[in-house]
């Protein structure tokens, strides 16, 4: 199991590990005050990104290579120029929401999704982006609005590891889109979701569906589960259609889903009321677990905090190790769990760290 | 010579000591801070070359009137403060 996990912050980004049996904070957070919004560790080479989201001088990236002891300035993904009049939101970049490594035949490769919905691609390790301008130029893209912020964005980026051409890419709001050719061509793919919040004949648009967050099964990428703004759906034939579960557990609601690497059947969920209110059903953290592909759900609540308790887990704040036995969660109010034992019993690291954006295992 | 000065809260990130630069705009200085501090561009205008959201500068105590392009007037003896928006948090 991963014995060390990076914590993103409204005011920087922390790190626990696992030593002789016990979860220890290291003593102090990089960029202390500053919002870290994705933290990328990157298996092929041990290097360690962060995008940080200043807010008053904008977007920094910063790169480690000695295990986030220092950390170096790198470039951050930039917009093109705008053209007079071009439709939609303006081209300026406003977050980082996630980071990605290419496959494992591509050293060097990563992939940023950003507010206002564009993709990057780096092949030189964080050195110089370039916006996938065959996406951002798809003229569904200015059809692309807000969830939660101003603009659109890209949070969840899947690299098909039996082919590192094919991404997968979820977008908030703007469905699910697909490549097969390393982001020269794209097919939005979001087919069978449905948007409860929209007039009645758009509701089946797959460019206006709201996924808050998409993953891929490792050992079976064909299988994608998506928790989208007023459904969970699951697809079975890599992104070509979607199925809606009929009934998950506590709220159809919720930002994180995580996956089995060796088990497709296997997810778990943080669900919350919907958007009206966005709190733990009951005033209760609880993570759920399917263990059949989502007929049925585990609601686990060991270890975790009793009501009435208001911790929201946004959607990078839920991770699952390579093992597939450890799990984090990380909460709107400072609060950290983790699982040894597959979501049946948490402990929690603290409940005092800053508003949690995001929770990576290292890999 | 105009004077640029920088917050120091942006000081905490890249290095920005004030300065006495040439230029008869707001643009014309600050592209000369940044021909010799080039790292300092992209914390204070956008990828548009616009000033960020959240960073405000004043010309001689006058907040300018143009971020977009930079074009307020600025003379030999201005002082140029490039500040944080308390919007920003």
């Amino acid at each position: 199991m991963s014995d060390r996990l990076f914590v993103a912050t409204r005011k920087g980004l922390f790190t626990v590990q696992r030593r002789n049996g016990r979860w220890q904070q290291a003593p102090e957070p990089a960029f202390l005050g500053d919002p870290v919004t994705a933290v990328l560790p990157d298996a092929r080479d041990g290097t360690l990104y962060a995008a940080l989201n200043l807010g008053h001088f904008g977007v920094k990236m910063r790169r480690s290579k000695d295990g986030g002891k220092t950390w170096d300035e790198q470039a951050a993904p930039t917009y093109p120029p705008q053209p007079e009049g071009a439709p939609g939101a303006p081209w300026k970049l406003v977050q980082v929401w996630t980071l990605e490594t290419g496959g494992a035949d591509e050293p060097g490769v990563l992939w940023a999704g950003t507010i206002p919905g564009g993709l990057f691609r780096s092949q030189d390790r964080g050195a110089t982006w370039s916006l996938q301008r065959s996406l951002w130029d798809r003229p569904e893209r200015p059809e692309w609005s807000g969830g939660g912020y101003d603009a659109a964005g890209i949070h969840s980026i899947c690299i098909d590891p039996r082919d590192s051409r094919s991404i997968t890419v979820a977008v908030s709001t703007g469905g699910v889109w697909q490549s097969r050719d390393r982001g020269e061509t794209w097919a939005c793919r979001a087919t069978g979701m449905r948007a409860a919040y929209m007039p009645p004949d758009r509701q089946n648009d797959p460019n206006v569906q709201d996924v808050h967050r998409m993953v891929a099964c490792r050992s079976n990428p064909d299988v994608l589960w998506a928790q989208h703004h007023n459904a969970v759906f699951r697809s079975t034939d890599y992104a070509s259609s979607w199925q809606e579960v009929e009934k998950p557990a506590l709220s159809c609601f919720g930002f994180g889903v995580v996956v089995d690497p060796d088990d497709a059947n296997i997810a778990w969920f943080v669900p919350a009321i919907k958007d009206e209110q966005r709190v733990p059903v009951g005033g209760q953290l609880a993570v759920t677990r399917t263990r059949d592909g989502g007929r049925t759900f585990d609601v686990l609540r060991e270890g975790l905090p009793a009501a009435p308790a208001y911790d929201l887990v946004y959607r990078h704040g839920l991770d699952i190790d390579a093992t597939g036995e450890r799990l984090a969660i990380g909460s709107t109010t400072g609060g950290l769990w983790i699982s040894d034992n597959r979501g049946d019993s948490w402990q929690c690291i603290s409940a005092h760290l800053p508003p949690v954006y995001a929770v990576r295992f290292d890999a | 010579m105009p004077r640029v000065v920088f917050t120091s809260n942006l000081q905490r990130h890249v290095a920005c000591p004030e300065c006495d630069v040439h230029g008869g705009t707001v643009a014309q200085a600050l592209e000369a801070v940044f021909a010799d501090a080039p790292q300092v561009r992209d914390y204070v205008l956008d990828e548009q070359g616009h000033v960020r959201r959240h960073v405000v500068v004043f010309v001689d105590g006058q907040r300018i009137a143009d971020r977009e392009r930079l074009t307020d007037i600025v003379t030999p003896g201005s002082e140029i403060c490039v500040l944080q928006a308390l919007s920003g948090g």
